[in-house]
């Protein structure tokens, strides 16, 4: 028997109402409030039934249009790296500073997606972000933490 | 009334107003034409700078946004046969074969008066309709408004998911849950925060629409392969033609846009349906209406088969504004978006919004009608240059998607958390896509989540933990019973398929 996608996901979202229904029960709530008629946990333990009722309904019931993905023709490594990419803009954006993180983020992505122009790939990372960075400051009066910049001198 | 049209015109006519209002059809043209990022994307890469305006400009930046990129979708149906947005898939039926017959100078004309024309009738109506309907929904109570807000996810999962409502309530269901994350309102009582600080604020509203839309649209293109711009690269300023209409093409629209604007925006008005049915229903209602000859010309360039769609998505995204200044209840993904702008900004939309806030009541419906103007005088003649605009390669374009994405939240948290929680949903998301589970309702849900809990909790603390709240008042009962109908005949059609096919 064949299982197809759709239905491992209801599957997996099944398995998620169940666990949220079991978190639901848990929660702590004031001992005066655990006999009233509505309390913190009421409205979770009612969002996991609906969610257990409708994906076990997904479940049992056939696919009025079933979705056919080819996963040859996904580019499954590209979408992988470019994820790792931002995550690694996160990691950094804090410690290394905006204007440093956000310019080699947009660098590596413009390359990595077969750009390779690299006169609009430096137009598009460095000036872009420094006017951006400016345009928030003196415009919006949005002030971004760059310890990079600060070090340098060039922000306060 | 007249005082309230008169503080919304002053407030959006302001300069700063009126450039906002600019910007954002501007943007959302250019936004709505890639196929695939619509108004919802377009809204959701704009949110976080409208934080840095006052509320009638920020709302007044976001209706601009959505009028472009719904006109942006039109130009994408019409010259390159790739729809936008679904409300606009079915100008592409007569558009495209215009534009194939060296007219799409002519097809993007038609397409601009019809949604000028549309969206002005349907201004009208929605000045008429949303305070009359202000004040007789002050006489509604928590379990109607309870019953209002299920009734509103079921219709959108019902009529906006095409045919995968079980999909679209599992979706509804999940941004329910992810709305339940943090402290409870009234208790302070941390939930499903792991003993994680970050978490006891809740998930942010425009972290998750930034998730869902900006983020995993980016990587659904790269995931398929897909370069949304490809097709408008071919496209060469001399092929347009002219942008003139004789006046046989004036007189048929002039029959066609009445008709086409009342449908679209009652079906506007209605939780869940929006552009895209009522611009298959103006298709179709149009075809009845003409002669036999006109009807042959259906699907090989009618002006009429081009010019009802049109004004029909512009008079439902006017109508899609009622639910949601009046009651507070968004009806569509895109209004979703909106109302959780407006709660960003601390202001609650619903009856009390016209009598509190008239200048943000009257500013958005005035503002709409400037949005249509500018789209008329300011998208027509350039939309020539905005489509070479859209070469741009996706090389550019989805570093820039990501860029703005993780900077909006950035800028809203200054903290690591937000940026991977993001990461993390838009990832579950894109699977999610690629499988055919709608995104709206999640949105949809996740905004209504907080509101919803706070109705059921006064209904049920007033019936004493009873649930005969939900059919006491003969109003409640209506609208329990409809989503009732709607629940039962959507399983009912499942079950009978599953018959059918064995």
């Amino acid at each position: 028997m064949k299982i197809n996608s759709v239905k491992i996901i209801s599957l997996l979202f099944f398995v998620l109402s169940t666990f949220y229904l079991y978190t639901a029960h848990q929660i702590q709530v004031f001992s005066f409030d655990e006999n009233a008629p509505f309390n913190a946990k009421t409205f979770p333990i009612y969002l996991g039934y609906a969610g257990m009722f409708f994906s076990g309904l997904k479940l049992v019931l056939p696919d009025q249009k079933p979705v056919e993905v080819d996963a040859k023709y996904l580019e499954f490594k590209k979408t992988i790296l470019l994820v790792l990419a931002v995550i690694f803009y996160g990691i950094t954006i804090l410690k290394v500073g905006f204007f440093l993180s956000t310019s080699l983020f947009l660098v590596f992505s413009y390359y990595f997606l077969g750009e390779r122009r690299w006169k609009l790939i430096l137009i598009f990372s460095f000036p872009f972000v420094a006017i951006f960075m400016y345009l928030l400051h003196s415009v919006l009066q949005v002030y971004l933490r760059d310890p990079l910049l600060k070090y340098i001198g060039i922000m306060g | 009334m007249i005082e309230g049209i008169l503080i919304g015109i002053k407030t959006a006519l302001s300069f700063q107003n009126l450039l906002m209002v600019m910007i954002g059809c501007f943007a959302g043209t250019i936004i709505g034409m890639l196929p695939g990022l619509g108004p919802m994307t377009a809204i959701a890469l704009m949110i976080p700078i409208t934080y840095g305006f006052d509320p009638a400009t920020g709302l007044i930046l976001m209706a601009g946004v959505y009028y472009g990129a719904v006109f942006g979708g039109s130009t994408s149906s019409i010259l390159i046969n790739a729809p936008g947005v679904p409300g606009t898939v079915a100008t592409s039926f007569d558009g495209y074969p215009m534009a194939q017959q060296g007219k799409a100078g002519k097809a993007l004309a038609i397409a601009a008066y019809s949604s000028f024309a549309g969206g002005t009738i349907a201004a009208i109506f929605l000045l008429i309709a949303a305070p009359s309907l202000s004040k007789v929904s002050l006489s509604f109570r928590s379990p109607d408004y309870f019953g209002l807000m299920i009734l509103g996810l079921t219709a959108v999962a019902a009529f906006s998911s095409k045919g995968n409502f079980l999909k679209a309530m599992m979706m509804c269901v999940f941004g329910l849950m992810l709305a339940s994350v943090g402290q409870d309102t009234l208790s302070d009582i941390p939930r499903f925060t792991f003993n994680t600080m970050n978490l006891s604020d809740g998930i942010s509203f425009v972290l998750v629409v930034m998730a869902t839309f900006a983020m995993s649209e980016a990587l659904t293109i790269i995931l398929k392969g897909n370069d949304p711009t490809k097709a408008a690269k071919q496209i060469s300023l001399t092929e347009l033609g002219s942008i003139k209409l004789n006046t046989d093409e004036t007189k048929k629209m002039a029959k066609t846009i009445p008709r086409s604007s009342i449908l679209g925006f009652i079906v506007g008005v209605l939780p869940g349906a929006g552009a895209t049915i009522a611009s298959f229903l103006a298709y179709g209602m149009e075809r009845n209406f003409v002669d036999e000859e006109e009807k042959q010309k259906f699907g090989k360039g009618s002006v009429q088969g081009l010019s009802a769609p049109e004004t029909a998505n512009n008079a439902a995204c006017s109508g899609a504004f009622v639910p949601l200044l009046t009651l507070g209840i968004p009806g569509s993904g895109t209004t979703a978006v909106m109302l959780g702008a407006l709660l960003g900004f601390g202001i609650q939309p619903g009856p009390r919004l016209y009598e509190t806030n008239p200048e943000i009541f009257w500013s958005v419906i005035m503002s709409m009608y400037i949005g249509m103007v500018v789209l008329l005088i300011l998208n027509l003649p350039l939309i020539p240059y905005i489509a070479r605009i859209l070469a741009v390669p996706r090389t550019f374009l989805i570093p820039m998607i990501l860029f703005f994405s993780v900077t909006g939240i950035y800028l809203m948290s200054f903290n690591n958390f937000d940026i991977f929680l993001m990461i993390g949903i838009a990832v579950v998301a894109t699977i999610l896509r690629l499988y055919d589970f709608p995104m709206p309702p999640l949105i949809l849900a996740f905004v209504l989540g907080g509101l919803m809990e706070e109705n059921l909790r006064r209904s049920l603390l007033i019936s004493d933990g009873s649930w005969t709240f939900l059919w006491d008042r003969p109003l409640t009962l209506c609208i329990m019973i409809t989503i009732f109908l709607i629940v039962v005949w959507q399983i009912y059609n499942s079950y009978l398929k599953k018959k059918k096919t064995l």
